[in-house]
């Protein structure tokens, strides 16, 4: 079959499964990775830590803007004491974990792309292949379980700032109740709603770092190739984080 | 030998077993490399090394770190044994002082005689060589020759090397090929390929221009394109 003449269904059903094929190739070598924990260390470094200042920031803004939104609409019914719980919940099950990934995409994601994709484009894959070193197990599977297991954590650290960012427009600036406040955020807030954004953030840890790595490992060998890559990891994530936070927000309101 | 795009890196993806024929045979120690399972064909792969044309350096390890790659990957020697071998290796290329520098600090002629360093670390049966002299100032091209031929004589490895550069190859080949359009045109020493009467030999030899492998690109007819009656080729 020649893919250039495959209708765009076709084409989508056949990276679907390419990128399903390539999953099954990373679990299946997360084992003997697991014998290496100082190469999945330094990749939760690279994806995590550095991407901690981003993430920090926007949850700083992102809270502050939801202290001011929340404000403004409550007071006109008089129930300001109600923005802590618009700031908890909607940072808890939505924002915190869509926008962690999102962000993630764009500073995490690309770069481990980029950086896949120029090894590939340097042999440096090909010459692990001749010394008889499997490249998925070695430079792959690591930076897949970084991302994956840093994503959670800068998750819960954007959460925590942006409520953090909310108390200080809404109780500091605007004047409301820090009593009310918090009383009425505890009582909003269940475990299931932090369950929903851990499970979101999970979810969305494998689906942006799999398409971050699949697409440089992929990449066609050239520096256009390595660009083309670097965009599509960004669109591709980006639309799928949207997709699969709504799909997963309907099932946890049907299992309420 | 042979003009770029005759083939030869092709050649050496089928012996190394990263592509396979569709038609012949390859045929490495012995075993048909096209039916060995991935399994087998790694442990063919470690009894051979490899130079790659741009080093293939891995970026983020320094110079003894990547040396010690395929140490570290296939066997469990104790540090201080790691560390005596990749220190010989490193000696013998010269390298032994660049040892903490990461890729990146270092020189095309630096980074390929490290790469040489890390495919000759685990003692392999045959070296590969993939045009070791390209992009090299002449006295990068010279140390690596000498270092190719030293490597040959001292560790009595079989050495297979591409390249396109006549004069360099002379000097440290036993027998050479001449690839050409797919084919083997010639084959022979240095000195008989030098006196060969084959006009593809000739023309490389010699480097002409215009022979059996054409300067011109296959187009339509030059006046009529200029002239406006045909379209611009494509």
């Amino acid at each position: 079959m020649n893919a250039a003449t495959d209708s765009l269904p076709v084409m989508a059903v056949r990276r679907v499964g390419a990128v399903s094929l390539f999953f099954v190739q990373i679990l299946a070598r997360i084992g003997p990775a697991l014998t290496r924990p100082g190469l999945i260390v330094r990749q939760i470094y690279n994806a995590g830590a550095r991407s901690l200042v981003i993430i920090m920031l926007s949850g700083m803004f992102v809270g502050m803007v939801l202290g001011l939104l929340g404000f403004d609409v409550f007071q006109r019914f008089g129930s300001e004491d109600y923005v802590g719980v618009l700031a908890a919940l909607g940072n808890l099950k939505v924002l915190g974990p869509v926008l962690t990934a999102l962000l993630f995409a764009g500073r995490a994601g690309t770069s481990l792309t980029s950086e896949i994709g120029l090894m590939k484009s340097t042999e440096q894959l090909t010459a692990m292949q001749m010394m008889a070193v499997d490249p998925v197990r070695y430079v792959v599977v690591p930076r897949f379980l970084g991302g994956f297991i840093a994503m959670p954590l800068l998750a819960a650290t954007f959460t925590v700032i942006a409520l953090y960012g909310a108390q200080l427009i809404g109780v500091q600036q605007m004047g409301v109740d820090a009593g009310a406040y918090w009383s009425q955020t505890q009582n909003a807030v269940d475990l299931h709603d932090v369950w929903e954004g851990v499970v979101k953030s999970l979810v969305f840890g494998v689906a942006v770092n799999l398409v971050a790595v699949y697409e440089g490992y992929h990449a066609e060998p050239t520096p256009e190739g390595v660009g083309l890559a670097t965009t599509r990891t960004v669109v591709i994530s980006s639309v799928l984080v949207l997709l699969l936070n709504y799909l997963l927000t309907a099932a946890f309101l049907t299992t309420k | 030998m042979g003009p770029s795009g005759t083939g030869k890196t092709t050649l050496l993806r089928l012996i190394t077993g990263q592509v396979y024929a569709e038609r012949g045979s390859v045929q490495v120690f012995g075993r048909e490399v096209a039916t060995l399972s991935s399994k087998e064909l790694f442990a063919m792969r470690r009894r051979m090394g490899m130079l790659f044309q741009n080093g293939a350096l891995l970026t983020d390890l320094d110079v003894y770190e990547n040396v010690a790659f395929p140490l570290r990957a296939h066997t469990d020697l104790p540090e201080s044994l790691v560390r005596q071998l990749v220190l010989t290796k490193l000696h013998a290329v010269g390298l032994r002082g660049a040892a903490r520098l990461m890729p990146s600090e270092l020189s095309g002629g630096m980074a390929r005689r490290v790469a040489l360093a890390r495919a000759i670390v685990m003692d392999p049966d045959i070296l590969i060589y993939d045009e070791p002299f390209v992009g090299l100032d002449p006295i990068s091209m010279g140390v690596i020759c000498r270092l190719i031929k030293q490597m040959n004589e001292a560790l009595g490895i079989t050495s297979i090397v591409v390249s396109h550069d006549v004069q360099e190859l002379a000097t440290i080949a036993h027998d050479s090929f001449l690839l050409s359009q797919g084919r083997v045109v010639a084959s022979g020493t240095p000195e008989e390929l030098h006196h060969s009467e084959i006009p593809e030999v000739r023309q490389f030899m010699e480097g002409l221009a215009d022979g059996p492998v054409p300067f011109h690109f296959p187009a339509s007819d030059y006046r009529a394109e200029l002239l406006g009656d045909a379209e611009v080729s494509r």
